[in-house]
């Protein structure tokens, strides 16, 4: 038992240990859980917002969200993901309220009973990128699904998201509206051109830059993304390439622990006129990302699905 | 090179002005692989030892899946615990998901296999060195863990220490149970991720560097301690 220790020591060694431990897990217990899950509106509290890449990564929230905290004292935890995902986030009741892109999508889960009083926020566009030699000569071209069309003729690489998200959803409209499914000739011979990761809108503008391939953004996401490469806008403007984004609030008949005053805070500042301002004040390198949209004649109001 | 260089200016820089939000971040990093690895070495080093002193029918079986444990991918553990603190779970009444504590319980489940299976590995050796005297003074296997882990607790740091990389290198699991909230629950790996989609690269490949330097530093920190350590207690 030469180097086999005295009880004392051992005791002192383990108590040293304890408290470290409990040092070390206090910051993550210091609020009771219990207090944590009751609905409370007072300085200090905060939600969940399950939203997509494209707001976070443009930097939007970094713009507006102060703003809102510093009037209401509530803070926004933004939990970026894609659209489909971000309500999925929500259907399990792990967010307060969304902010997505995908309108049928969102009316479906509205319908279903896990969202309520959904209303238009702002809307961006989509702009089709490519590599500056553009091999499938779309440039320019008005109308954006014939630029898909070219596109796929001309077996141009072409980065998917695929991942469910409200940019790959326009995207597969876009597809679907000349007759396409990459899905299917992807299994054909020569399907290589057509390229799904699965991923975020960052991680496809990458690997399009790294390609030389072609793409589909959020205008925001694109003008924030600094390893462009030879990557620029060749197809934009089209009607059809509008993108509009809805706040939804997590329906508190299925999840009565959500935090339903701040939450409806919160989204009612964003269609007060000056929540609409301050999105619309958001500008990188002088252009303005996000359009105020909430004023809109019902134009979207009319989709409510409640 | 240009990306690299660019790299490690924009990491001298930030480290030089230690701007508050990158503080911030680092802190948050280490309190949570700090309390991963804490967490994780309650559980993993008193059964490293036990698996290292007894002999039980099964105990082959555990050691194998102890060390193909450690081997589990970092996204399958989130999701796991993702679903089991989601509302939805069975765990959801604690409101941890998209808190700090869920990264720590993510964590402290993805390194607690690696450190049962090193301390085994570890503790085994001593055990055989040992084994004679612990039994004449009459001490049974369970008796002999807590001596075996004091004894043991100079090549146990070591053990810790590779807990810790994992954990703070970890970003897959604490992406799906932290969220990555600005503020909240952003850490060095998830902003280095997320700087990475923002096409950002020199920040993010700085952001990894200033990484390297912490886990080096409490590295160096935790070698010197023990050697002083060691010192002492010859």
């Amino acid at each position: 038992m030469t180097r086999t220790m005295p009880v004392p020591t051992r005791r002192r060694f383990a108590l040293r240990l304890l408290a470290a431990l409990a040092a070390a897990l206090a910051p993550f217990v210091a609020t009771p859980p219990a207090a944590r899950a009751q609905p409370q509106r007072e300085a200090g509290s905060s939600i969940t917002l399950a939203s997509t890449t494209s707001t976070e990564q443009s930097g939007l929230f970094g713009h507006i969200l102060p703003l809102f905290t510093r009037q209401t004292g509530i803070a926004v935890r933004v939990v970026a993901l894609g659209t489909g995902q971000a309500l999925d986030v929500a259907r399990r009741g792990d967010a307060d309220a969304v902010l997505v892109h995908d309108a049928a999508a969102e009316q479906r889960f509205v319908a279903e009973g896990h969202g309520i009083d959904r209303r238009a926020v702002m809307y961006n566009d989509f702009v089709l990128i490519g590599p500056a030699a553009d091999p499938a000569g779309i440039a320019g071209m008005p109308d954006a699904a014939a630029a898909m069309r070219r596109i796929a003729q001309a077996r141009a690489l072409f980065i998917s998201r695929g991942d469910r998200s409200g940019t790959h959803t326009a995207e597969l409209a876009l597809w679907r509206a000349v007759g396409l499914d990459p899905a299917a000739a992807v299994r054909e011979a020569g399907g290589g051109w057509y390229r799904a990761i699965g991923q975020g809108m960052g991680p496809a503008l990458n690997a399009a830059a790294a390609q030389d391939a072609y793409v589909l953004s959020d205008r925001g996401t694109w003008l924030s993304f600094r390893n462009r490469r030879t990557l620029r806008v060749l197809v934009e403007g089209d009607p059809r390439l509008r993108n509009p984004y809805s706040v939804i609030l997590v329906n508190p008949a299925r999840h009565p622990h959500v935090r339903q005053a701040e939450a409806r805070a919160f989204a009612d500042w964003l269609v007060s006129p000056e929540g609409q301002r301050a999105i619309a004040d958001y500008r990188i390198g002088g252009e303005q990302l996000f359009f105020p949209d909430a004023a809109a004649p019902a134009s979207r109001s009319t989709a409510r699905a409640e | 090179m240009e990306d690299f260089d660019a790299a490690f200016a924009i990491a001298i820089g930030m480290i030089g002005s230690a701007d508050p939000a990158l503080l911030e971040i680092v802190v948050l990093s280490l309190k949570v692989s700090a309390a991963a690895v804490l967490l994780a070495a309650l559980v993993g080093l008193p059964l490293g030892a036990l698996l290292a002193v007894a002999r039980f029918p099964g105990r082959r079986a555990v050691v194998v899946a102890l060390n193909a444990l450690m081997g589990l991918p970092p996204v399958v553990a989130g999701l796991a615990i993702y679903l089991l603190l989601s509302r939805s779970g069975p765990l959801g009444e604690l409101g941890l998901l998209f808190t700090p504590g869920a990264m720590v319980l993510a964590q402290a489940v993805l390194i607690a296999p690696i450190l049962a299976a090193l301390a085994r590995q570890v503790l085994e050796g001593l055990w055989e060195e040992y084994a004679e005297q612990l039994r004449s003074f009459g001490a049974g296997p369970w008796r002999a863990v807590p001596s075996l882990l004091f004894d043991g607790r100079f090549a146990l740091s070591t053990v810790l220490l590779a807990g810790f990389g994992r954990a703070s290198a970890e970003v897959g699991a604490v992406m799906i149970v932290g969220g990555n909230i600005e503020g909240f629950t952003r850490v060095m790996t998830t902003a280095i991720a997320l700087e990475t989609s923002k096409g950002n690269l020199p920040l993010a490949l700085a952001l990894g560097v200033v990484l390297m330097a912490i886990v080096l530093t409490v590295n160096a920190a935790v070698q010197v301690l023990r050697d002083a350590a060691a010192r002492r207690a010859a």
